[in-house]
């Protein structure tokens, strides 16, 4: 059993406070992903679980040991980081070995388990080179052995498929994920790549500014982003935003985008309520707008501005008001650039949000969650 | 497709080929002027160098006529054999060998933990004691010449072999632990933290991974250390008397003596640098980056 708990943590340097108050549970066997965007302190966090960077104050568990001010090497932990950092003096073999030579495990042991790792990341035929003859794809793959013949319970990653091609990247991630299924260990992996989260976190993490501002499975961070930032940081394309003033309208509280009237749903009434006669963020995803080649009563008119064909579907580029949206279609969809086009919003798809704080303004809590 | 000009070009098919040929041609020059300048500069340093081993390997009285010799014809010792043979020149290089292993023993040793820290640690004062290292450069020895000696003196150190070890250990320092420094800030940090992932302590690791890295730089460090001892000459002068190292000995004998001496004696001041720059010259070039 490793579970790893983080309580209260805060790390600054000098000035800059790296990790404000971050409190996190990572349950054992989980995939946890912390994902932000570069300075977010996500590295820092990881660094701190792994003994490389003490907190100043607050606590890291894991198992049942507080491993606060532990060496790494007492931690029981592997990890695989962004530059590989594996040993040039030594070949293949000795790198995966490295950590079992530490541990003083037996020969046949060690043998055992290098052959095992190098298998299953395919390195077998490397095993006698040096890294300076290897490619970074290969160099990846070395690291990963390392440190799953390291046999922990948990596994750290730190970006480690940033240094990778495109192409490369994406034949590892679903190698990763297939492999790290099979481990059965406690892993967090650190990335600024959503897609990356995404698709191969069990939890995502999103982090910003040294605070989590949400940590809750890929679907739920895609579809009920709980801000502002989360919607625009995660999806490609980002959440659209628009702007909506909260009118009362006889008994009933009404969202008005210029001249187009959204009629939230009633669960958010009361909440709406409060916003009577402010502005409000309206998310809603490219995906889940409705495009419509005919006009109906409840849809909005709009102008084409640029098609995107990008195979899949295809992205276009509207603008309502003064904020611009992009709006994701079957690629037969019959839209031209500088054409009008009827948008239709589904209610339940859409994410109200306070405009000053950019935080979700969800019904009731334990609704959502559930 | 055509292979018409571009419409946006109004320059004629053999208009462009003649810009296209005088880019070549300047190309082509710049290419040629560095390649000029290198041998100029080479020349520069080995001309000197070739012309004494040519005057170090000639007979006395080749050496003493004119013209001189551009190869040693005929080939003798005899002006080597001349120079050795001279009172006091082989116990001098003695005296020089051990103070120049002394030096480079000590130095290596204060060095490497001094330049690890600079490379490695944001301590308080850092930047001080950098600056202190430095300073020891900024002060010419002349002005420090009669206290060194008063101070020597003093602690009965005057005179011996291992008291100007110690001075050359002091002066060697700076460039030394400067080396050695840059040697471990080659090392990437993240080696060591990898290491101390998988299992090692702070000193394991510096031991399996950091040191083995760091060696070839470290010995180029300590042969560069050897050759600066080697050719030191005024503090070998101001500390010792009897106990002369060769560099003050040649110099101490160079106006009485005929040029065969001169000559055979530069050769042989040169050669331990020679031969060092020759072995550590695969460090270098993988410290300066360069591929073989």
């Amino acid at each position: 059993m490793a579970q790893i708990v983080v309580q209260n943590a805060v790390k600054r340097f000098g000035k800059f406070t790296a990790i404000d108050d971050v409190s996190l549970t990572i349950n054992d066997q989980e995939f946890m992903v912390l994902l932000g965007p570069s300075g977010c302190g996500k590295t820092t966090l990881l660094r701190a679980i792994a003994g490389l960077g003490m907190l100043d104050t607050g606590k890291v568990v894991i198992g049942s040991k507080d491993v606060t001010y532990l060496n790494p090497k007492d931690r029981n932990i592997s990890m695989v980081f962004q530059n590989y950092a594996i040993f040039p003096h030594m070949t293949v073999f000795d790198n995966i070995a490295f950590g079992l030579k530490m541990r003083k495990s037996p020969k046949s042991v060690i043998y055992e388990r290098v052959n095992e790792a190098a298998k299953l990341l395919h390195i077998e035929n490397l095993l006698d080179r040096y890294p300076g003859q290897m490619s970074g794809g290969q160099r990846q793959r070395v690291a990963v052995a390392r440190a799953i013949a390291y046999d922990t319970q948990v596994l750290l990653m730190d970006e480690p498929l940033s240094n990778l091609d495109a192409l490369l990247r994406l034949e590892m991630r679903a190698e990763l994920k297939a492999l790290l299924t099979k481990l059965n260990v406690t892993t967090i992996y650190v990335t600024h790549d959503q897609i990356e989260a995404l698709s191969m976190g069990d939890r995502i993490a999103v982090m910003r500014q040294g605070k989590i501002l949400q940590c809750d499975t890929p679907t739920r961070v895609y579809d009920l982003p709980a801000d502002h930032f989360v919607g625009s940081f995660i999806g490609n394309p980002p959440m659209n935003f628009l702007m909506g003033r909260v009118e009362r309208d006889s008994n009933r509280i009404q969202v008005r985008i210029g001249e187009f009237q959204l009629n939230p749903p009633d669960e958010m009434q009361d909440i709406l309520r409060v916003y009577d006669g402010k502005d409000i963020f309206v998310g809603i995803r490219a995906e889940n707008m409705e495009p419509l080649a005919q006009p109906t009563p409840d849809s909005l008119q709009v102008r084409v501005d640029v098609v995107e064909p990008l195979g899949a579907h295809n992205l276009l580029t509207i603008h309502i008001g003064s904020d611009v949206l992009k709006v994701s279609t079957h690629p037969d969809f019959p839209a031209k650039m500088g054409g009008d086009l009827w948008i239709r919003f589904p209610i339940q798809k859409i994410r109200w949000m306070d405009a000053d704080s950019g935080k979700a303004l969800t019904p009731n809590l334990e609704k959502v969650m559930a | 497709m055509t292979t018409e000009t571009y419409p946006t070009t109004s320059l004629s098919l053999a208009e462009q080929e003649q810009i296209a040929r005088r880019a070549k041609f300047q190309y082509n020059l710049r290419r040629a002027s560095i390649y000029a300048l290198a041998i100029a500069i080479a020349i520069w340093i080995l001309l000197p160098i070739w012309l004494v081993a040519v005057m170090a390997f000639s007979t006395p009285a080749d050496v003493r006529g004119f013209p001189k010799q551009i190869v040693p014809v005929p080939l003798s010792t005899d002006t080597m054999e001349f120079f050795l043979n001279q009172d006091g020149i082989l116990r001098a290089a003695r005296n020089s060998v051990v103070v120049a292993i002394t030096t480079l023993v000590l130095s290596t040793i204060i060095a490497v933990p001094a330049g690890y820290a600079i490379a490695r640690y944001v301590f308080p004062g850092r930047d001080a004691i950098r600056l202190g290292i430095l300073s020891v450069r900024a002060f010419p020895i002349v002005v420090l010449a009669v206290p060194l000696a008063v101070t020597f003196i003093e602690l009965d150190m005057y005179d011996k072999v291992y008291s100007l070890a110690l001075m050359h250990t002091a002066l060697t320092l700076p460039t030394t632990i400067l080396v050695v420094a840059s040697v471990f800030a080659g090392v990437p940090y993240e080696l060591e933290e990898a290491a101390r992932i998988f299992g090692c302590t702070p000193t394991q690791a510096f031991i399996r991974v950091v040191m083995p890295l760091a060696l070839p730089g470290i010995a180029a460090a300590a042969i560069l250390t050897f050759v600066l001892s080697w050719n030191e000459v005024f503090a070998a002068i101001l500390l010792t008397i009897s106990n002369r190292t060769l560099p003050a000995q040649i110099l101490y004998t160079l106006d009485k003596s005929g040029d065969p001496f001169k000559f055979a004696g530069a050769f042989f001041m040169l050669l331990p640098a020679m031969i060092f720059i020759f072995f550590i010259r695969r460090y270098l070039f993988s410290m300066w980056g360069i591929n073989k």
